[in-house]
């Protein structure tokens, strides 16, 4: 015991009275806390003592920072010395629907730079909405010569040029991932940098790109990663070339197909399916671009497998989905297109009793003359089916305050409810009364309800419900809703877990801002667009809270008082040094 | 299903209490009822007040379906709604695109006894009936009804289909998808010469 009583008096010399000893080793007490996953875990576990604070950082391999601007790379360096994987998330999410101005920031370059210096060894890397260029994607790839792992979801500012240096350089590459990015497209030779010695790829997703690849390039690539179990192609890739790939790999455990559409002969046919009957392990699918019905039966051997089924490209029809997912019976999770219709979405009810997780996408978003899609009949039609159905995203025209009372009563489990009346302030259609009474039932019935995104006709009563009733409730979604700043305030008073708030186009003022002065530190983020809080409010909101970062983007031509958007933040790294001209930071 | 609400029909717009969802829609802001750019997308909240406020629910009702003739000038897209991802919706809009323009499947059309051949786009078609009333009006001439047993028999012709193995088969028998995709061109035959189709 002696050593190591020296070894703890030594680390924290002042700590006898406030901290409890622990009666481990650090040594011991590290691994042990090695052997904790969660973020928040280790973040509770941080706060216990000065010991586990230090015990904590010491062993923590991965670090997980949802807004980069609330810390800066030199404060995570100096506090977790070891860290071989990050996630990085940048931009609010509004960028994703273009309401975040061009270089807005979130730029991953200073952090690499101070990650190269400081991690080394750094082997995982996964952004969300940063800004990542070609020349940053480059100091990447030669930094860090153990380097496994990248994925980029929504991220932009790159092309494949970038992706080339990454497969030139990264001789121990695991993971390739690139999904839903802007990203510049010069064509598929990134795909031969990788070396004829390179075998260790598991994951490589660029069905992103749209250019056409090299293919003889991707063929041999498959072939020697012999340990790929992701693969997931881009639309210029063809039904036979598919089968080419998939007859070099059975062992895949997700494909996202290339096209779906082309012409097959009856032998093509026939090998396709054999070439899919022979990957015994597939439990994802996705990709099937423009789908033809007519191929779709080749999917069915490795249907019954099946736990995830995107179908977000196919604009199937009712019929067709129904046939295919009479093969799916294990089917957790469903991505469609309101192609498919209430009638597809009966035949989801019909077969897939072990659904968690259903999206609905429109195929015609913007067009105001298509008269079909999915109603509320088919929503209800899949919570009488799927009991467990517990992540909803749905855009629909038309929705009723009865029916969203039916599918939480059938399905109370929900912890993701993200409902898109796609017009805005649509009401009730049977009724013509605002779906306030929707939005209560579920806040009413899913206690257990972490996301909530509302839409149609919604009068304050919503926001009353949700304050009273949505005690588990993190992140809120609100657009064209509400009508007064009491809305907005019964969400800050009652939303005690509330770590993100996204608002747009409602009429919740300066009042509303200023009432959750207490809470914001608490929260990961806020963002308020074409709403009525003025620059004074926000001036006062940045005042009175040092620790939050008030930012202001104002719109040409709008009034000087009105504060357009607004993203208030919770920050230890101080107000961000790399703010644009339209950024005001307050 | 309520029709659409185009939010650039000015004169349905001012004529109703409410507007949609989108108040601010007003007098007071001329710059935004001509501008069909999508930038302008602000809300004052205070008509968004009024609006909710209002008593009669019909006016809640998001149609200016009750007053609408004409079809809606350009239409004002709000920024960022629906919220779709920008990727998703330019993959959705080339698909479109593919479907719309480019791929139109002009096959050439033979008669029997016609001194000249003619083109058709099947896309435009989606059933068997559509099509072979298109032919017959094409050619004037007679088709018939198809029938698996027995083909066109009965009929003064018959329209059959040269196949992706150079195969010619009585239009009919297989599914239509499966026949769009497999169609590369069309001969009307001669009742007589038909026969021997029908039957086999």
């Amino acid at each position: 015991m002696e050593p190591s009583e020296l070894k703890r008096s030594k680390d924290s010399p002042n700590s006898d009275e406030s901290t409890r000893r622990s009666s481990f080793p650090d040594e011991v007490l590290e691994r042990v806390l090695s052997l904790l996953k969660s973020h928040r875990d280790r973040s509770s576990v941080s706060l216990v003592c000065k010991d586990w604070y230090n015990a904590e950082r010491w062993s923590r391999t991965h670090v997980f920072i949802g807004n980069c601007y609330s810390v800066s790379p030199e404060i995570v360096a100096r506090r977790f010395p070891k860290i071989k994987s990050v996630t990085l998330k940048g931009k609010p999410r509004f960028s994703d629907f273009n309401l975040v101005p061009e270089n807005w920031g979130a730029d991953i370059h200073a952090w690499l730079v101070v990650f190269a210096a400081k991690y080394p060894f750094l082997e995982e890397l996964r952004l969300k909405r940063m800004a990542i260029s070609d020349e940053s994607l480059e100091f990447l790839a030669v930094s860090f010569p153990n380097f496994k792992a990248l994925s980029l979801l929504s991220c932009d500012g790159f092309s494949t040029n970038g992706l080339a240096a990454i497969a030139t350089h990264c001789k121990n590459l695991t993971e390739l991932d690139i999904q839903e990015n802007g990203i510049d497209d010069n064509g598929g030779s990134w795909l031969s940098c990788f070396p004829e010695s390179f075998t260790s790829l598991e994951v490589l997703n660029f069905a992103n790109l749209s250019s056409d690849i090299n293919f003889d390039a991707l063929e041999r690539l498959v072939g020697r990663c012999k340990s790929m179990r992701v693969l997931k192609l881009n639309r210029s890739v063809s039904l036979e070339q598919l089968q080419r790939l998939l007859v070099n790999a059975p062992q895949l455990a997700e494909l996202g197909t290339g096209s779906f559409s082309e012409e097959l002969t009856f032998r093509q046919y026939v090998e396709l399916e054999s070439a899919l009957s022979n990957c015994k392990n597939m439990h994802t699918l996705s990709g099937l671009w423009d789908a033809k019905g007519i191929y779709l039966p080749a999917l069915s051997p490795v249907c019954t497998h099946l736990t995830f089924l995107n179908l977000s490209y196919a604009a199937l029809r009712s019929d067709e989905l129904a046939k295919l997912l009479a093969h799916c019976p294990r089917l957790k999770r469903l991505w469609v297109l309101d192609t498919v219709e209430d009638k597809g979405l009966e035949a989801v009810g019909l077969n897939c009793p072990l659904l968690e997780e259903l999206r609905v996408f429109p195929a015609d978003p913007f067009d105001e003359e298509i008269i079909h899609g999915v109603t509320e009949a088919g929503f209800v039609a899949v919570s009488f089916g799927c009991p467990r159905l517990h992540y909803v995203l749905y855009f629909c025209r038309q929705m009723t305050n009865a029916a969203v009372a039916t599918i939480v009563q059938n399905c109370p489990d929900f912890t993701h409810f993200r409902l898109c009346i796609m017009i805005p302030g649509q009401p009730d259609y049977i009724t013509n009364e605002p779906m306030d009474e929707a939005f209560g039932a579920v806040v009413k019935t899913c206690t257990k309800l972490q996301r909530l995104s509302v839409s149609g006709r919604l009068t304050d009563l919503t926001f009353e419900y949700i304050g009273r009733y949505a005690k588990n409730l993190e992140t809120l979604s609100v657009a064209f809703a509400g009508s007064s700043d009491w809305g907005m305030q019964c969400v800050m008073g009652g939303c005690s877990k509330l770590r993100k708030l996204e608002i747009r186009d409602c009429p919740f003022g300066n009042a509303a801002l200023l009432s959750g002065l207490e809470k914001y530190e608490s929260m990961r983020s806020l963002w308020m667009s074409a709403c009525n809080v003025t620059m004074n409010g926000c001036r006062l909101l940045a005042r009175e809270m040092p620790r939050l970062n008030v930012e202001v983007m104002k719109e040409d031509g709008s009034d000087d008082s009105q504060a357009d958007k607004v993203y208030v933040y919770r920050s230890i790294a101080g107000p961000r040094r790399d703010a644009p001209p339209s950024v005001l930071t307050l | 299903m309520e029709r659409r609400v185009n939010y650039e029909n000015d004169l349905n717009l001012m004529a109703t209490e409410l507007r949609l969802g989108l108040p601010g829609c007003g007098d007071d802001e001329p710059q935004r009822k001509t501008n069909p750019s999508i930038r302008n997308n602000k809300r004052t909240a205070p008509e968004i007040s009024e609006v909710t406020s209002s008593e009669s629910s019909s006016s809640v009702t998001m149609s200016g379906s009750d007053d609408q003739d004409s079809p809606p000038p350009a239409k004002e897209q709000v920024v960022g709604w629906p919220p779709i991802r920008s990727y998703r919706k330019n993959c959705l809009q080339s698909s479109k695109r593919n479907e719309v323009e480019g791929m139109g499947m002009y096959v050439k059309v033979s008669v029997d006894g016609a001194p000249y051949l003619r083109k058709i786009d099947l896309k435009v078609y989606r059933s068997y009936p559509q099509l072979l009333k298109a032919l017959e009006n094409m050619f004037k001439l007679t088709i018939g009804a198809y029938s698996k047993r027995e083909g066109y028999n009965g009929s003064d012709y018959a329209p059959t289909y040269e196949d992706k193995d150079g195969d010619w088969m009585l239009v009919g028998d297989v599914p239509w998808e499966m026949f769009i995709s497999s169609c590369k061109r069309l001969r009307i035959m001669k009742g007589s010469e038909a026969i021997g189709l029908g039957c086999v």
